[in-house]
């Protein structure tokens, strides 16, 4: 008997996304958006982006397990979170213009609500290292008005919310070998080599 | 707590269903959105024990019986007679049809068993009476669907 209804066919199975592009626009007209996501392709890989009513809170690499990082979000700013691509078309436009070559800056409201202190002031003064430049730990620890806290430099390019479009990647070691990244060394060298062409 | 996302993922086709079977074709997409919003919106206090499913369920129900309340009050279109399929064209809509001429507290507590999955105790307290009641009501509703609809055999 539950068999039989569970064949019956309706519209959600046959159109899932009409349904939902219904109860995004919805939700997004009432303010119970609280975080929109999509996935974008990149040559770094599928990117998780993520933001807020106040801008883009969030961008995952695959290899961070993009489930686990909505999970996060969840419990970090609230579980109203949607699929919902159209908040993010801004940025998803920029970021392939960016990787074809033709942007160096990116112009989109950011909400830096996952870093705080110290974290946030090295993630502020990211943006001042140009495209195709690279800075070392020590000297954005420096920049960022603590000259000794060089490995605290480190952990707050690892814990960027915000990677690639808040550049971290431009953060290389003193002897210039590319160190780690939340993309993963390979994904690091990808961009540095990207922008150094 | 799971990203709403995954609520809609997991249970949105049974909601659909619930939708489609008490409320019919034209409104259920309608119950549905006004669902799952009402569903967004009481979310973040929603308990972490709670059942997800018969909590859906309770508010599609309240959606189904302000949308009733809403055409009793509407004069009723007559002499729209929907053009059924016969059972060459498909057994399914025949299901949907049959399960519309069910009286309302049949319909829902056969939608509400068969197609949310919830125990009659639940459904008791979502339609209000009590378990026995609900029970007898899917009951009924099962006997009159088999009457009109010959299920044995169609598939099982």
């Amino acid at each position: 008997m539950t068999d039989i209804f569970a064949s019956l066919p309706v519209t959600y199975e046959l159109n899932p996304n009409r349904l939902h592009e219904r109860l995004t626009a919805a939700a997004e007209r009432e303010g119970l958006l609280d975080v929109a996501y999509r996935t974008v392709d990149s040559p770094v890989g599928p990117l998780l982006l993520a933001a807020t009513s106040q801008g883009l809170v969030k961008v995952a690499f695959d290899r961070q397990d993009h489930d686990a990082v909505l999970v996060a979000l969840a419990e970090a700013i609230s579980p109203r979170i949607l699929r919902a691509p159209a908040r993010l078309d801004t940025v998803a436009r920029q970021l392939d213009e960016y990787f074809a070559g033709g942007r160096r800056t990116f112009d989109v409201p950011l909400d830096f609500r996952l870093a705080h202190g110290f974290r946030l002031s090295v993630l502020e003064h990211l943006p001042e290292i140009d495209y195709g430049r690279t800075e070392s730990y020590a000297q954005v620890a420096a920049a960022a008005g603590s000259p000794k806290a060089v490995r605290a430099v480190g952990t707050a390019c690892a814990l960027n919310p915000l990677p690639v479009v808040v550049p971290c990647h431009r953060v290389v070691r003193s002897d210039g070998s590319y160190g780690q990244y939340a993309g993963g060394e390979e994904a690091k060298r990808t961009l540095l080599t990207m922008e150094a062409a | 707590m799971k990203p709403f996302e995954q609520i809609v993922a997991e249970h949105g086709p049974m909601v659909l269903r619930v939708c489609r079977a008490v409320l019919g074709e034209a409104d259920a997409e309608d119950a549905w959105s006004e669902t799952f919003l009402a569903a967004l919106k009481a979310y973040p206090e929603l308990p972490a024990d709670a059942n997800v499913q018969a909590w859906l369920v309770t508010i599609a129900h309240r959606k189904a019986v302000d949308v009733t309340r809403a055409q009793a009050r509407r004069p009723v279109p007559v002499g729209e007679v929907p053009d059924r399929p016969g059972r060459a064209d498909g057994w399914d809509g025949d299901l949907w049809d049959a399960l519309a001429r069910l009286p309302d507290k049949q319909r829902t507590a056969v939608a509400y068993h068969y197609l949310a999955g919830l125990p009659y105790r639940e459904i008791a307290e979502i339609t209000g009476g009590s378990t026995d009641a609900a029970r007898r009501a899917a009951a009924d509703g099962i006997k009159a669907l088999r009457a009109t609809y010959p299920l044995e055999g169609a598939r099982s």
